[in-house]
C-alpha cells in the first residue's frame, strides 16, 4: 500500500480513530452491532467532500446510510455469513494516490506489476478498448479510445461520471437497485467508490469489449463499486469487468451495485470473472432492464471469495425483450458460491435463459438460487433454466434453490433442468489411455463442463479462466 | 535379440465389481507374444475375456494383474499408469469411447499428441499433421469443433478412435470390437484405415466377436480365447475354419486333444 501522502489522500485509520474518540462505540440496535464505527454521516460527508460531489449525491449517500442502519441482515441465508462482517474494521474509502492515469507510461511500477500479472497490457494491446482500473478504491488508470469518444460513447469511472454527467446519473441511479433494496445495496449507496459509468448513444455499436479491471490491495478495504451502463436505442455494447485480489489476513468485504439499462432494440452484455482472495465476502446486486426487443446478457464467473452471493437479474419490461445468464461457480475449500439468476417476465413475448454451472471441490459448497417470475398478462413467454453441478470429490456440496412463480397461463413455457454429477473414473481412464496425465485429464473434463461459459469470452479471458481453473485444481490428484 | 513388442506369460487378472464389491477372476493365464510387423486377431465368444485383456493391458482402474507377466518393449507394465503405457506406445481403440461435453475434438487431439510425445507441439506443426490425417481418413474439419464423442454416431466414434491412432502413432494398437455397431460400408472404410496404419514398425491386436473383420484385414496370427485363456492360435487359416465350422466346433476339437 502506498504510504505517500497527498492532499486528497488521507489516512483512513486516522478517521476511524477520530470517530471512535468522538462518538464512542454505539450499539443502538440488536441487529446492527458495531456498525456505527466505520461508517457514519461524518465519514460519508468527508468522502463526498473529497470527491467534490454535488449536493444531490451527498443527500443520496446520507439517506442511504439511514436506510442501511435501519435494515436487518437478509434472513433467507444462513446468518453466520453476515456475522463475519465487522463493519468497524472496514475502511470505507482509501486512495492509492491523487492521480488518474490516462497513459500506461504514467502508471506507477508496482501497479504496473499488478497489471502485468493480470495480463492487462496484453489485453490492451489486443483490444485497445480502454482500461478502467480500480485500485484501492481509486481509479488509477483510465484510457478511452478516441474512436469511442468520437461516437459519443461515455466510458468513465463513476466518480468522474458524477462530475461530468451528473444529470444523467441522477436520472438512472437507484432505479433498478433502490437504496433500500437490500442492506448491502444500501451500504453501497451510502459509501460507493469507483466503478464505471457507461453510456452508448442511440444506434452506436461498440465492436470491442469495454474492459475494466479492479482489485482490492490493502488490508480490510471495503470495496463498493457502483456501475451504471446505459445502452440507448439500438445501441450495442459488451462490458467486461474482471478482478483478482491478493490474500490478506482480515476479512475483506465487497459489495457492488450494478445497474444495466437496455433501451429499445439495444444489446447489452456484462461479463465478469471475480477471483477475490478467499477471505472476501462478495455481495453484489446486479440488475438489468430490457425494453422492447432489447437483449441483456450477464456472463458471470465466480472463482474466488470466501462467500459469494450474486444473482444477476433481468427485468423483461416490454415485448420482445430477451434475458440471458450464463454463470459458473467454483467453490474450493472453505468457499461458498451462492449464485444464480433472476428473470422477471413483466411483458408478453419475452424470453429468458439461464445456464448455471457449478463445481465443488475440497469441501466447497456451490448453490444455485434462482427466480423465474412470469407476471399476470405476460403471455407467450419462454424460459429455460439449466443448472448443472459437478462434484470433484465426495465431501463437497451442491444444492439448488429454484423458485418458479408463474401468474400467467397463456402460452407460457417454463423449462427447468438440474443435474448433479461426478467425473467418472472411466472418463478419466479414457483420456489417460491417450497419454494424458490424470490431473490434466480432470482439468480437461472440468474445462469442458464450463465451456458454455468460456466460449462466450474473448480469447484471452478464456485462456486466463482456464489458467485460473488449473491453479484452483492444482494438487487435486492425490 | 530384440525383445518382443508385447509378451504375456501366464497373465491372470481380476476385475472389481461395484455391484458385489468383489474381485472377480477374469484372465486365467494368458500367453501371447506379439512382434512388430504382426497383425493379431483375437476372437472368442462374449465373456471369454477378450475386452478385459485389452483393458488389463491398457491399465483400466478396475482391472488388476494378479499373476503372471506382462511386458511391453521389454518392460513390465504392471506398475505403469495408463497414461505412462500410452506414452510408451500402447493404444486402445475403445468399444465404447467416452463422451466429454465441451471438450472439442481438436483440443483433445492436440493435448493427446503432446502427451504422447511429452512435448509441446507448435500449432502449425500439429495442424499440418492433423490436416494430413483428416484427408487420408476422409474426415471433415468440422468434426474438430464438436465435443468429444458427444452425440456421435457409432461410426463417428469408431472413426474418431482410428483418427487418434493415426495421430498418436502407437507401436501397439489394440482395437476392441471396433467393428461392432458398424454397417458394411462403415466397416469397410474403418478397416481400410486400420490396414493403412499397419506397418513393419508397429503391431495390431484386433479384438472381434465376428469373423467378418477378417475380410478386410489380413492377420498374421489368429487366437481364440475362452474362459480367460487363449485356447487356440494359428494363422489366417484358423479364422477360415471358424468361418466354416463355427467357434464351438473348432474349440471342441481343441478341448478334446
Amino acid at each position: 500500500m502506498s504510504s505517500e501522502k497527498t492532499e486528497v489522500d488521507f489516512d483512513v485509520a486516522e478517521i476511524n480513530k477520530d470517530y471512535e474518540r468522538l462518538y464512542g462505540f454505539h450499539t443502538n440496535t440488536d441487529y446492527l452491532k458495531n456498525s456505527k464505527k466505520g461508517v457514519s454521516p461524518d465519514i460519508i460527508r468527508e468522502i463526498s467532500k473529497i470527491k467534490n460531489e454535488p449536493d444531490w449525491m451527498l443527500e443520496f449517500r446520507l439517506s442511504s446510510l439511514e436506510i442501511f442502519n435501519s435494515m436487518p441482515d437478509p434472513t433467507w441465508m444462513d446468518g453466520s455469513v453476515f456475522d463475519e462482517i465487522n463493519y468497524e474494521d472496514l475502511y470505507y474509502y482509501a486512495s492509492a494516490g491523487d492521480k488518474k492515469y490516462n497513459d500506461w507510461d504514467d502508471v506507477p511500477e508496482d501497479i504496473k506489476d499488478t497489471f502485468e500479472r493480470l495480463g492487462v497490457p496484453e489485453a490492451e494491446r489486443k483490444f485497445l478498448a480502454g482500461v478502467s482500473a480500480q485500485f484501492e478504491s481509486e481509479v488509477v488508470y483510465h484510457h478511452v479510445q478516441e474512436e469511442l469518444e468520437k461516437k459519443g460513447v461515455i466510458f468513465l469511472d463513476f466518480d468522474t461520471g458524477v462530475q461530468k454527467h451528473g444529470d444523467l446519473i441522477r436520472k438512472y441511479i437507484g432505479k433498478l437497485v433502490p437504496q433500500g433494496d437490500n442492506k448491502f445495496a444500501a451500504l453501497n449507496s451510502a459509501c460507493w467508490s469507483g466503478g464505471s459509468f457507461v453510456y452508448i448513444p442511440p444506434g452506436v455499436k461498440v465492436e470491442i469489449p469495454l474492459q475494466a479491471y479492479f482489485r482490492i490491495n490493502a488490508e480490510s478495504i471495503g470495496q463498493f463499486e457502483r456501475t451504471i451502463i446505459i445502452a440507448d436505442k439500438g445501441a450495442s455494447v459488451h462490458y467486461i469487468e474482471g478482478c483478482t485480489a491478493p490474500t490478506y489476513s482480515k476479512t475483506a468485504f465487497h459489495t457492488g451495485v450494478i445497474e444495466l439499462f437496455a433501451e429499445e432494440d439495444a444489446y447489452l452484455r456484462y461479463t465478469t470473472i471475480q477471483n477475490w482472495s478467499t477471505n472476501v465476502l462478495n455481495l453484489v446486486t446486479q440488475r438489468a432492464i430490457a425494453k422492447k426487443n432489447a437483449t441483456v446478457e450477464w456472463m458471470d464467473g465466480n472463482l474466488g471469495a470466501k462467500t459469494t452471493m450474486k444473482y444477476p437479474a433481468v427485468y423483461l419490461a416490454e415485448p420482445g425483450a430477451r434475458g440471458r445468464v450464463v454463470s459458473i461457480g467454483y467453490a474450493n475449500k472453505g468457499q461458498r458460491q451462492d449464485a444464480g439468476a433472476k428473470m422477471i417476465h413483466a411483458a408478453p413475448h419475452t424470453t429468458s435463459s439461464i445456464t448455471a454451472k457449478s463445481i465443488s471441490h475440497n469441501g466447497g459448497r456451490s448453490s444455485y438460487r434462482g427466480l423465474i417470475k412470469v407476471n399476470k398478462g405476460a403471455s407467450h413467454v419462454k424460459t429455460d433454466v439449466e443448472c448443472d453441478a459437478l462434484l470433484l470429490d465426495d465431501f463437497s456440496e451442491s444444492d439448488t434453490y429454484p423458485t418458479i412463480d408463474v401468474r400467467e397461463r397463456k402460452d407460457v413455457s417454463v423449462m427447468h433442468e438440474a443435474t448433479v454429477g461426478k467425473v467418472s473414473d472411466e472418463t478419466i481412464y479414457y483420456l489417460r489411455s491417450r497419454g494424458i496425465k490424470e490431473e490434466d485429464a480432470l482439468l480437461m473434463v472440468v474445462n469442458g463442463f464450463i465451456q458454455e461459459f468460456t466460449r462466450e469470452l474473448p480469447m484471452e479471458y478464456a485462456v486466463e479462466l482456464n489458467r485460473l481453473i488449473a491453479l484452483e485444481m492444482e494438487g487435486s490428484i492425490g | 535379440m530384440n525383445s518382443p513388442l508385447l509378451e504375456l506369460k501366464g497373465l491372470c487378472s481380476t476385475v472389481f465389481s461395484e455391484d458385489t464389491d468383489q474381485q472377480i477372476p477374469i484372465l486365467k493365464g494368458v500367453d501371447l507374444t506379439i512382434n512388430k510387423g504382426e497383425i493379431h486377431v483375437l476372437m472368442g465368444v462374449n465373456g471369454s475375456g477378450k475386452s478385459s485383456l485389452a483393458h488389463v493391458l491398457m491399465g483400466h482402474p478396475n482391472h488388476q494383474i494378479t499373476d503372471g507377466e506382462a511386458r511391453f518393449d521389454g518392460t513390465s507394465i504392471q506398475d505403469m499408469e495408463p497414461d505412462e503405457r500410452a506414452r510408451a506406445g500402447m493404444f486402445l481403440a475403445f468399444q465404447y469411447p467416452h463422451a466429454i461435453g465441451g471438450l472439442p475434438v481438436g483440443t483433445f487431439l492436440k493435448a493427446a499428441v503432446e502427451a504422447r510425445r511429452s512435448e509441446e507441439v507448435p500449432f502449425r506443426v500439429f495442424k499440418r499433421e492433423l490436416d494430413a490425417a483428416l484427408e487420408k481418413l476422409g474426415i471433415s474439419k468440422e468434426f474438430l469443433g464438436r465435443s468429444l464423442n458427444e452425440g456421435f454416431s457409432g461410426g463417428e466414434k469408431k472413426r474418431n478412435e482410428i483418427l487418434q491412432m493415426h495421430l498418436l502413432k502407437p507401436t501397439l494398437a489394440m482395437l476392441d470390437e471396433t467393428d461392432s455397431g458398424l454397417d458394411v460400408d462403415a466397416l469397410k472404410k474403418v478397416f481400410h484405415d486400420v490396414r493403412e496404419y499397419a506397418n513393419q514398425d508397429n503391431a495390431l491386436l484386433v479384438i472381434t466377436h465376428y469373423d467378418r473383420v477378417l475380410d478386410y484385414i489380413n492377420p498374421t496370427h489368429v487366437h481364440i480365447m475362452s474362459d480367460g485363456r487363449i485356447v487356440k492360435s494359428g494363422g489366417a487359416d484358423l479364422s477360415k475354419r471358424i468361418d466354416e465350422e463355427g467357434f464351438e466346433a473348432v474349440l471342441g476339437v481343441e478341448a478334446s486333444v
